[in-house]
């Protein structure tokens, strides 16, 4: 029963970073139609930047907004000088210019940083928190998935209930009707990436103190962020959170529970996931099957 | 010094390389209804996109005396321009209301927003109770009345309307002219209406053109027009 608890605990915690992920990808998708696979290099360089400020003895929570600002700065000028030239290229080009954003990200900062492994700062305290039935889980899991909710809440909050929010959802699905009521959409989009590298920041700040920092720190972690966002459905922010925290934990039950999984295939299970879902139910869980008249 | 709202002259536009206006000239005065008819194919819609920027064109349009040709689309509408799509163009993903919130984006004064809201309900009250519906599952009038509404909500100086009877039955396609009719008389909002349906739109506006391959065959007085038969049966097919 504690196993269970603190592989729960566990499986939230991975399960809000691989959510805050998949939230990034999925506004990005339904924005263009097209899936940044720079997402976990952009955020593994945002907490690169935050380990800067920290070290130059910034204090925790500064450096942490400091960075959720350069980031989405930074994401509006991906946006601007990157993405917008090649707009209207073909698909296959457009992907290429995502993989080379990737491949940039990662080596400019093995280049600027070095590849050794650095310890990370958590901003909770170290000691463990009890919970019920006398478990103790880290005060980090529990700290990452109360910063991922109340970052899913921000977010939720402003598309559902703002003028902004509103304008950059029709943007999103149909950016002709939007030219007619004014709105401008290319703002909207630099805005929309702007806010998916802050989120992607805040992902890469939270599981730094886990998984320890280095420049390949994300590359595994952005293909369980894509399971989840298939799972719960690519074209559905809120099913892409779910759909995060669902792998997070199945992740963690599968490597505790099933024998022959462990540590070594944990990964394997999101491959899985991804295949089985793309099989089976392509809208993911709670995604809606779109029908096109031919 | 003109009482035109929307002057157009020597309107050529094209789609890529292919031509399909070729030198228009047309009018809506201050407060009027100008009807633009003809056949399939005349070019109708593509007069309407060009008012709004949406497609590339050569030529004078000045929107109440000031040159808008070559200016983006957002930037028309907020000067007043409200264009209602063939197609509706409604925000299909989001609910009744967030369509007609929408319509208002541009508007420095939020005061108004919430009464308009309600005005708009009350001309249309199959909207109002649908607010929160998802505007995709809403009838072909439903979601005309909405493309209007949000129209509305801009409030507009000039609404361009395409084809608003397309698809529709009789009774609602009247209910619909009547409603525009009043808003014209009642806001002082000057029409353009793009219309295949001849009758319904002679019946309605002031003025008319009507378009041939891209060019503008006959134009007059609404009522002239209607009464000569020849030019009905040889023109609108009538």
């Amino acid at each position: 029963m504690d196993l269970l608890i603190q592989q729960l605990v566990a499986g939230l915690a991975t399960g809000g970073i691989y959510a805050s992920l998949a939230l990034s990808l999925v506004m990005i998708y339904q924005a263009t139609g097209l899936i940044n696979f720079a997402q976990g290099e952009m955020a593994m360089f945002s907490t690169y930047i935050a380990w800067t400020l920290v070290n130059a003895g910034m204090p925790y929570w500064p450096a942490f907004f400091l960075t959720v600002g350069c980031s989405f700065v930074g994401g509006i000028l991906i946006e601007r000088l990157v993405i917008r030239p090649v707009e209207n290229a073909p698909m296959l080009s457009i992907v290429i210019v995502f993989i080379g954003l990737l491949v940039v990200f990662n080596s400019v900062a093995g280049w600027i940083w070095t590849h050794t492994i650095k310890p990370f700062p958590s901003p909770f305290p170290d000691q463990p928190l009890e919970l019920i039935a006398g478990t103790a889980v880290p005060m980090h899991a529990v700290g990452v998935v109360v910063v991922t909710l109340a970052v899913m809440a921000l977010l939720y909050f402003f598309f559902r209930f703002t003028p902004l929010g509103l304008a950059m959802r029709a943007a999103a699905q149909n950016p002709v009707s939007s030219r007619l009521v004014g709105i401008r959409v290319g703002r909207m989009l630099a805005l929309g990436w702007g806010l998916a590298a802050s989120v992607g920041a805040v992902a890469g700040m939270m599981v730094a103190p886990i998984v320890f920092l280095d420049p390949g720190m994300m590359s595994g972690i952005l293909l369980y962020g894509f399971a989840g966002a298939l799972l719960g459905g690519i074209g559905n922010p809120g099913g892409a959170v779910l759909g995060g925290f669902m792998v997070g934990v199945m992740e963690n039950l599968v490597g505790t529970y099933v024998p022959f999984v462990g540590n070594e295939l944990k990964l394997t299970v999101a491959l899985v996931i991804i295949v089985l879902v793309v099989l089976v139910r392509p809208a993911g869980l709670f995604g809606k099957v779109s029908v096109t008249r031919v | 010094m003109t009482d035109a709202l929307f002057e157009v002259r020597s309107l050529h536009a094209s789609y890529g390389s292919t031509e399909v206006l070729f030198g228009l000239d047309f009018t809506l005065d201050h407060g009027g209804i100008t009807g633009i008819l003809g056949a399939n194919g005349a070019g109708k819609t593509t007069t309407l996109r060009s008012l709004c920027g949406m497609v590339k064109t050569r030529g004078q349009i000045r929107f109440d005396g000031r040159r808008i040709d070559g200016m983006a689309t957002e930037d028309i509408v907020r000067l007043g321009v409200a264009h209602v799509p063939d197609g509706r163009g409604t925000f299909t993903g989001l609910s009744v209301e967030e369509n007609l919130r929408l319509g208002a984006y541009t508007r420095k004064y939020r005061q108004g927003v919430a009464r308009d809201l309600a005005e708009v309900y009350d001309h249309f009250p199959p909207l109002a109770n649908r607010r929160k519906q998802q505007a995709g599952t809403l009838s072909g009038g439903e979601q005309q009345m909405l493309a209007l509404g949000r129209a509305l909500m801009l409030k507009p100086r000039a609404m361009l309307l395409d084809e608003p009877s397309f698809g529709l039955a009789p009774l609602i396609v009247e209910e619909m002219f009547r409603i525009v009719g009043l808003i014209n008389k009642e806001q002082g909002v000057s029409l353009l209406l793009v219309e295949q349906n001849a009758s319904l739109a002679l019946d309605l506006a002031d003025r008319a053109y009507v378009l041939e391959t891209g060019r503008v065959v006959l134009s007059g007085p609404a009522q002239q027009i209607k009464g000569d038969a020849k030019v009905r049966r040889s023109y609108l097919g009538y």
